[in-house]
């Protein structure tokens, strides 16, 4: 055993500890799915075109391919909402006679390599009768569409309507109306990792262990269990090291279901990696939403009423298990952000055309429902002659709770302080300053805020409201103190780079009393780890965190009723920590492994009055808490070439308690790089026939390093009522404010040219294009004819 | 994203090399030198070569030498080579201004000067070094060798005149004169992509006015090349804001732009005009 880091006697939580789950990782011992070996390799045959009815699927000579009519009994991945007119569609594992999708699995390959598998899949004559496709969201509405699903008549698959009850009175009342039509083209979450699986038969117990990319272990079990009809206990889902998920990896991919089928059909083992052209058309899209927004003002550019209508593209299937409502829905529920106004109307459509399927992705909605309100606040500044900073101090929410126009309940936060903060730590009044200067030779600087809330950690009712038949939100932990005295935390969770290992390690540390190293957190294997909902959506600090606490509390009680045995002590006198139990005020003390092995080994000595072993479960189920933050972009755009710089980046964050501040910062740091790519790089283009041109990237372009600016940080705390480790949420709001900042500061730049982008990704030719229609661009003259 | 078979051939001498590629090239052979480009269109299938007669291990393919006339760089010559100069003349300095714009650093250190140019992506900037400079490539085969001028070399998006069983052996670039000034600029997205516009301009300046303007533009066209509208604006005229405008706009109005599903013409002579604006305001600095 090696030397543990010696109790300070400070509190482990709020320190900046390293993460613990670094070592492994940046020495290259981390174990990842593809680095398993395996009998078989997969290969998916996908569909080259985007809408039609398969002719032919031809197999060359002794080649194992397997199609949709090899898989009888397997059922279609169909995941369903109790609400909304949700119209439940299906998704055949396997394309079943029609295709909906470039990159739709048709057939998977089996050959003795991955080599192998993509010589024969280049060799299976696929014959697809082609049908013309819908692309475009707004297009799949007209009447004359083709229809995606016969299930869901117009190709709209949901439709979400919200009205306040005075709600035409106050809009009537107003005295300014601003409107803003934005939108985002559709983005690829890019995780580091491609997916992959990895299914192995184990001949003596019939049972299969899907090792793969998930972010999700236990739901991924259950949903392949219930798809091919077999009992859950004969499969194990086990997430090893998974590099990146960002919402991408929680949804059920068909192929996983495939790799199980195979596995037992062969009684072997199967994998399959997914290789980065596949991810870019077929790993699940995101952010294809195209919202109007319209917002009612009084006199005094007090924001009464809103008004929106969002459509999103959800692509070819609904996703499991979220469902595709979780763009349209998301928005319509959080469009208020942080304003305080009575009246709002809303409606939200689904609809389906002939894309890849949309899933969550890290900020879900909200990078581009944050950037939709922060545009229309940006045009009301303009419209009353106002500072953008004072139309928000204006309208940010300052009483708490709250509850908002369509019912949410905010608990305490920061809006005006991180507002106020940022402002101040940017310097404003300075950079108008150096703005003009800069104008004065020839150059375009501008500054842009995004304020907004970020709903956190909730539980099963957030889930339950949306009409979800499966409400993700509860979870558990189990916490056991082993003979040897060691930790084990065994968690729902299923983390994937966020560092929970170690954040559940000092929120442990300082309950019981030793050091995080001692402790094991355990995850992402469904035979060690307690059922439970995985990493996704800012949750897994609150509610898991929540549950981690709970059963480290429970296992402090023990320990103090075992040392007040041992030490023959009344409770309230003993004291945990360096490792011990002590009797405060004396040197009477036990260490906890003497109290961990004679609680096993030893329990004649507490007459029964204390159960064997140390083992407690903890379980959390919380309302949710909001975050908030403040982003501001400084910018400089290059008007000749459209290109934008984004100079520097600043933040201002209230996500409660902070338990670690450098993990805290690097998911801020993380999301910042990911919002900046959305703002100005990332774009999924797909041509009218439905064929992808970004299928690689050197043209689907997230940001290097050197496209990320330096980023200044800034904190609040204010401890959250509604989680009981009193943190907050933080995973998602990087990216949530950062398109919204960046391009909002690009407006400012060029606002001399009345020109507007309402658009992300804010793209050199799209800046180009709205500034070539501007009767003050001075170049580009010439050369046009 | 698993290349199809091939059979991988390592000569150590130039002769084995060529006897191979004759061999072999029938057979969609080719050479592989640095692999940054091969490699990638071999994991896509975009290529199928049966057999690759790899260069890495010839003798003397790795020399830059120069005789006071033009700087010779041999095929195994990767771009990382030009970080420094590597010539005492405005060359070396060009070159090594032009080399960071060349992908990212790994890439730098396996990918080669004399592939990128075999290779001939229209935004390559060797291509436009070469093309601005008129450089001479000198093919070799069994068949024999051969000089090309560059502006015979290049005939189209990644295609030159180079037969299937040449292999390009050394790539002449002329020296600058003593007193030549040079710029350069390109345009991309993100860092160390492949330029959607680039411009190169060298000149000399006698009695304050310029006089041998060469102004090459890249990534706009099919293949880089010089643009004579934009250096006969030059030639003559003094040094000046209205004279680099006027030439930015003359290359601007003179090429004819590729156009792709994100990039209209319109946007790209856009580009051209800005880099090569930038690329002369760089030359006075
Ligand atoms: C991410 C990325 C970014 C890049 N960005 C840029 C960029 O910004 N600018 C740029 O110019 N390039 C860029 N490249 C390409 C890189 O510069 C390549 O190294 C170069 O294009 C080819 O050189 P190579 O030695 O790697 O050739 P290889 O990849 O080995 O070969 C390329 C082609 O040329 C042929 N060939 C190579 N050498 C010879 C020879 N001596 N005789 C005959 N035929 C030959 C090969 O048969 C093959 O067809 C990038 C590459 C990557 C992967």
């Amino acid at each position: 055993m090696t030397a543990h880091t010696k109790g300070s006697g400070l509190k482990w939580v709020g320190r900046a500890i390293r993460r613990l789950e670094d070592p492994a990782l940046v020495t290259g011992q981390g174990r990842f799915t593809a680095d398993l070996p395996a009998v078989h390799w997969v290969r998916i045959v996908r569909s080259p075109v985007a809408a039609g009815k398969i002719a032919k699927i031809g197999a060359p000579d002794g080649a194992t391919v397997i199609a949709a009519t090899d898989l009888k009994g397997v059922k279609k991945i169909t995941p369903m909402l109790h609400k909304f007119n949700y119209k439940p569609v299906g998704q055949p594992v396997l394309a079943d006679g029609v295709v909906r999708f470039v990159g739709e699995p048709v057939a998977a390959v089996v050959a003795a390599s991955k080599e192998a598998a993509e010589d024969i899949a280049e060799l299976v004559e696929l014959t697809v009768d082609e049908t013309a496709p819908e692309i475009d969201a707004l297009a799949a509405l007209r009447p004359d569409a083709a229809q995606i699903h016969t299930e869901a008549p117009g190709n709209v698959i949901l439709e979400g309507k919200f009205k306040t009850p005075d709600f035409d009175a106050a809009w009537a009342g107003a005295h300014k109306f601003v409107s803003v039509e934005a939108g985002s083209h559709r983005q690829n979450a890019t995780p580091m990792e491609a997916r992959a699986g990895h299914a192995a038969y184990d001949a003596s117990t019939g049972r299969v262990t899907l090792t793969c990319t998930t972010q999700m272990p236990h739901l991924m079990r259950t949903a392949i269990a219930d798809v091919l009809g077999m009992p859950e206990s004969d499969l194990r889902v086990v997430a090893p090291d998974v590099g990146g998920g960002f919402g991408q990896k929680m949804s059920l991919a068909a192929e996983y279901v495939v790799l199980v089928w195979l596995a037992r059909k062969l009684k072997s083992s199967v994998a399959w990696t997914e290789d980065r052209r596949e991810n870019l058309i077929a790993g699940f899209h995101a952010r294809d939403q195209a919202i109007t927004l319209e917002g009612a003002f009084d006199k005094d550019a007090r924001l009464i009423a809103l008004k929106t209508d969002i459509v999103a593209n959800v692509g070819a299937y609904s996703c499991f298990p979220t469902t595709c409502g979780v763009e349209p829905l998301m928005a319509m529920a959080e469009m208020p952000g942080p304003y305080d106004f009575k009246h709002y109307e809303t409606r939200a459509r689904g609809v389906l055309t002939n894309t890849c399927t949309m899933a969550p992705y890290r900020g879900v909605s909200r990078p581009v429902i944050t950037f939709t309100l922060e545009r229309l606040m940006d045009k009301a500044a303009k419209a009353f002659g106002l500072d953008v900073v004072d139309i928000r101090r204006r309208n940010l929410i300052d009483k708490f709770p709250y509850t908002s126009a369509i019912g949410l309940v905010y608990d305490e936060a920061t809006y005006k302080q991180t507002l106020e903060m940022a402002v101040k730590e940017i310097d404003l009044p300075a950079f108008r300053t150096r703005q003009k200067a800069a104008r004065a030779k020839g150059r375009h600087l501008g500054i842009g805020f995004a304020t907004f809330s970020e709903r956190t950690g909730y539980g099963s009712p957030a889930f339950a409201a949306r009409g979800m038949e499966i409400t993700p939100g509860w979870e558990t932990v189990i916490l056991t103190v082993d003979p040897s005295g060691f930790v084990e935390a065994r968690i729902g969770s299923s983390p994937h780079g966020q560092g929970l290992r170690t954040t559940l390690a000092q929120i442990i540390a300082d309950e019981i009393g030793v050091t995080p190293d001692l402790i094991k957190v355990v995850h992402g294997d469904t035979d060690r780890a307690p059922y439970g909902w995985g990493t996704f959506a800012s949750r897994s600090l609150v509610i898991c965190g929540g549950a981690t606490l709970i059963a480290a509390q429970k296992v402090r009680a023990k320990l103090i009723k075992i040392a007040s045995h041992l030490l023959e002590a009344a409770p309230g006198d003993i004291v945990l920590e360096n490792g011990e139990a002590r009797v405060a005020g004396t040197d009477r003390s036990v260490s906890i492994a003497k109290m961990a092995r004679e609680a096993y080994t030893q329990t004649h000595k507490f007459k029964g009055e204390i159960e064997p072993g140390i083992t407690e479960t903890g379980t959390y189920d919380p309302p949710g808490t909001f975050s908030n933050a403040c982003h501001v972009a400084i910018v400089e755009v290059d008007i000749e070439t459209g290109r934008t710089t984004v100079e520097k980046f600043l933040v201002a964050e209230d996500a409660g308690k902070i338990i670690n501040p450098m993990i805290a910062d690097g998911q801020v740091h993380g999301g910042i790089a990911q919002g900046i790519g959305n703002a100005l790089l990332e774009e999924i283009v797909y041509d009218e026939s439905g064929g992808i041109l970004t299928a690689n990237l050197a043209d689907y372009m997230p940001p290097t390093a050197r496209e990320i600016p330096p980023i200044e940080l800034h904190h609040i705390e204010t401890p959250s009522t509604e989680s009981i480790t009193k943190a907050k949420g933080l995973g998602e709001g990087g990216c949530i404010g950062a398109p919204a900042a960046v391009i909002n500061a690009i407006n400012d730049a060029l606002s001399e040219y009345n020109v507007q982008i309402d658009e992300m990704p804010a793209t050199p030719q799209r800046i180009r294009a709205a500034l070539r229609t501007s009767p003050a661009v001075v170049p580009a003259k010439a050369g046009t004819q | 994203m698993k290349p199809a078979a091939f059979v991988r051939h390592v000569p150590k001498t130039l002769d084995e090399a060529l006897k191979i590629l004759a061999r072999v090239a029938p057979q969609d052979g080719r050479v592989l030198a640095g692999g940054q480009s091969l490699v990638p269109i071999m994991a896509f299938r975009l290529a199928k070569p049966a057999h690759l007669v790899d260069i890495n291990e010839v003798e003397g393919l790795d020399k830059i030498a120069h005789d006071g006339k033009t700087l010779d760089i041999g095929a195994r010559v990767r771009h990382a080579a030009f970080h420094k100069s590597v010539v005492d003349n405005p060359l070396g300095a060009l070159l090594s201004e032009v080399a960071r714009h060349v992908a990212h650093y790994p890439i730098r250190m396996r990918g080669t000067f004399c592939g990128s140019l075999a290779h001939a992506d229209p935004a390559s900037e060797w291509c436009l070094v070469a093309a601005t400079l008129d450089a001479t490539m000198v093919a070799k085969s069994m068949r024999g060798a051969r000089a090309i001028a560059a502006k015979d070399f290049f005939a189209g998006i990644m295609a030159t005149t180079l037969a299937e069983d040449e292999l390009l052996a050394e790539v002449r670039l002329p020296l600058l004169a003593r007193d030549a000034r040079f710029g350069f600029n390109e345009f991309n997205r993100r860092a160390g992509d492949f330029a959607m516009s680039a411009a190169l301009v060298t000149y000399t300046l006698q009695d304050g006015k310029i006089g041998g303007a060469r102004v090459g533009v890249g990534g706009a066209e099919p293949c880089p090349r010089r643009i004579a509208e934009a250096e006969a604006a030059l030639n003559g005229k003094a040094p000046s804001d209205a004279a680099f405008r006027a030439a930015a706009e003359a290359a601007a109005h003179a090429v004819e732009p590729l156009e792709d599903h994100q990039t209209t013409g319109e946007y790209r002579r856009d580009l051209v005009r800005a880099v090569v604006r930038r690329a002369l305001e760089q030359s006075t600095q």
